[in-house]
């Protein structure tokens, strides 16, 4: 990220933004390509879109939830995850509330394969649950749905 | 030929500090950060390992990539050119002009390893047969004539097909020899290849999706027909062309998969939903290891088949990643 990109989106953060709430357990990001979303349409489960824009409400999460994101690399992995997705995880709450990332990406990046995906994970101790290709496959969205439902299921819920 | 040279009608000076898509410039610096040259790869470390292919392998090899170039240099000279008169934004037309130099670059990087690893008679040989090959001067053939055609999204789909799919059956070979660690250096320039064919593909799919906005739902519909047509249609070619290449090697069935494989990604990247099912996409294990040479194992939490998974392993982050 740019200075000035990293210097705006701190501000932002520390502003008074306008927020709106989500108990949603699946959050995602989605850029105007529509590949994610695309996805998660797919999915049985309902879900809350990360701002694409900076002038919508910032999504803050009051409920456990997975965060299902794309990759985009720069160059060897750098900047892979994008200034919306980093200033939805400045809020306290959003990291507090992350049980697990789902990355969507391309194969053709080779190790950088949905990097922010890992990176996000290693750096929040939460799993990696799932990984996926572009707007993914019907057995994509097969595994995901029943994933997703045996992760929130009483008894395989670990953490906290 | 004496076709009238089909040219943007307008041009008005590019002024970057006036954006009217952000994927545009996202695009452009992704592609300017990936930039490379063949140089910069020691293609000559793979001279002792060429030597332990056998006469068919080499001339495999060599068909290969003589292939590629004639793909690559399609895209180059006529492919990404005649989706410039079409561009949306002046800033799509700048981002064509990397694209179309850097296909020139990728068919340049093949000479680069035939001049390290073959004769001159091995290579004229090569190229002879890429001219005679029918299955390969078809596909070269398809494609061109819609390049040269009147419909600006029907461009995009022939090139996001060219991009996304038509370049496999040649991609697997390096890979497969990585995969055996044979012309490894040769792999690391293929994968960068690779790299740029997915941004490429990405960004040509994305801009067709916008050219769809707005259309009635029948134009969309023709659109989508078209599309599965011609796939179907380079997806026939492509199992001969296969089979031609890779029957005497055995690896044919495999190849397909990875074909397979990569046409539903490029189905995917015009937005469309992925046209073969899991049972006949699933590629060895060792292809898809060269692809992502040192990246860990796929994880798959949810099936408890990911052996890799510890939480906060693997990958550093750094600060202009990550800066709370």
């Amino acid at each position: 990220m740019p200075p000035t990109a990293v210097a705006d989106y701190r501000q932002n953060a520390e502003a008074n933004e306008v927020t709106v709430t989500t108990d949603t357990t699946l959050i995602y990001f989605s850029s105007v390509s529509e590949n994610t979303r695309r996805f998660v349409e797919k999915l049985d489960v309902t879900a809350a879109r990360i701002p694409v824009f900076a002038t919508e409400p910032q999504l803050i999460a009051t409920a456990p939830y997975v965060l299902l994101i794309p990759t985009y690399g720069g160059e060897r992995g750098k900047r892979s995850i994008l200034p919306q997705i980093m200033k939805f995880l400045g809020h306290e709450a959003n990291r507090a509330n992350l049980r697990g990332v789902i990355g969507a990406g391309n194969t053709n990046f080779g190790e950088y394969y949905c990097i922010a995906a890992k990176k996000i994970a290693a750096k929040c101790n939460v799993p990696v649950l799932y990984t996926f290709e572009l707007m993914g496959t019907p057995e994509d969205v097969l595994n995901v749905n029943e994933g997703l439902e045996t992760f929130w299921a009483p008894a395989s819920h670990k953490k906290k | 030929m004496t076709e009238k040279i089909k040219l943007a009608n307008k041009v008005e000076a590019i002024n970057w500090n006036r954006i009217q898509d952000d994927k545009d410039v996202e695009v452009w610096n992704r592609l300017v950060n990936n930039f490379w040259l063949p140089e910069k790869i020691p293609l000559s470390n793979d001279i002792p390992s060429w030597g332990t292919l056998t006469e068919a392998e080499k001339l495999l090899t060599m068909r290969v990539f003589t292939g590629l170039t004639l793909l690559d240099t399609l895209q180059g000279t006529v492919g990404a050119v005649s989706l410039i008169p079409d561009a949306l934004t002046p800033h799509e037309e700048a981002v064509y002009t990397n694209i179309a130099f850097m296909e020139s670059v990728h068919a340049k990087s093949y000479s680069s390893i035939f001049s390290t690893l073959a004769s001159t008679k091995e290579i004229d040989e090569a190229f002879r047969w890429s001219t005679e090959n029918v299955n390969l001067q078809k596909k070269a053939q398809i494609i061109e004539s819609y390049y040269h055609g009147e419909d600006p999204l029907k461009r995009k789909i022939a090139s996001t097909l060219l991009e996304s799919f038509l370049f496999y059956s040649g991609f697997y070979l390096p890979m497969h020899w990585s995969s055996h660690a044979k012309l490894t250096n040769t792999a690391d320039l293929i994968r960068l290849i690779i790299r740029d064919e997915a941004v490429h593909g990405y960004y040509i799919g994305y801009k067709f999706q916008k050219g769809l906005e707005g259309a009635s739902e029948e134009r969309k519909q023709e659109l989508k027909d078209y599309t599965f047509e011609l796939m179907y249609e380079l997806y026939e070619n492509e199992v001969q062309y296969t089979h031609d290449l890779y029957d005497p090697v055995g690896l044919s069935e495999d190849v397909k998969k990875f074909l397979h494989y990569n046409a539903n990604k490029a189905l995917m990247n015009l937005g469309y939903e992925a046209m073969f099912p899991a049972t006949v996409t699933d590629v060895s294990p060792a292809i898809l290891a060269a692809l992502s040479p040192n990246a860990d194992e796929n994880h798959d939490f949810f099936s408890g088949s990911g052996s890799s998974y510890v939480i906060g392993k693997a990958v550093n982050t750094e600060d202009e990643d990550w800066d709370f």
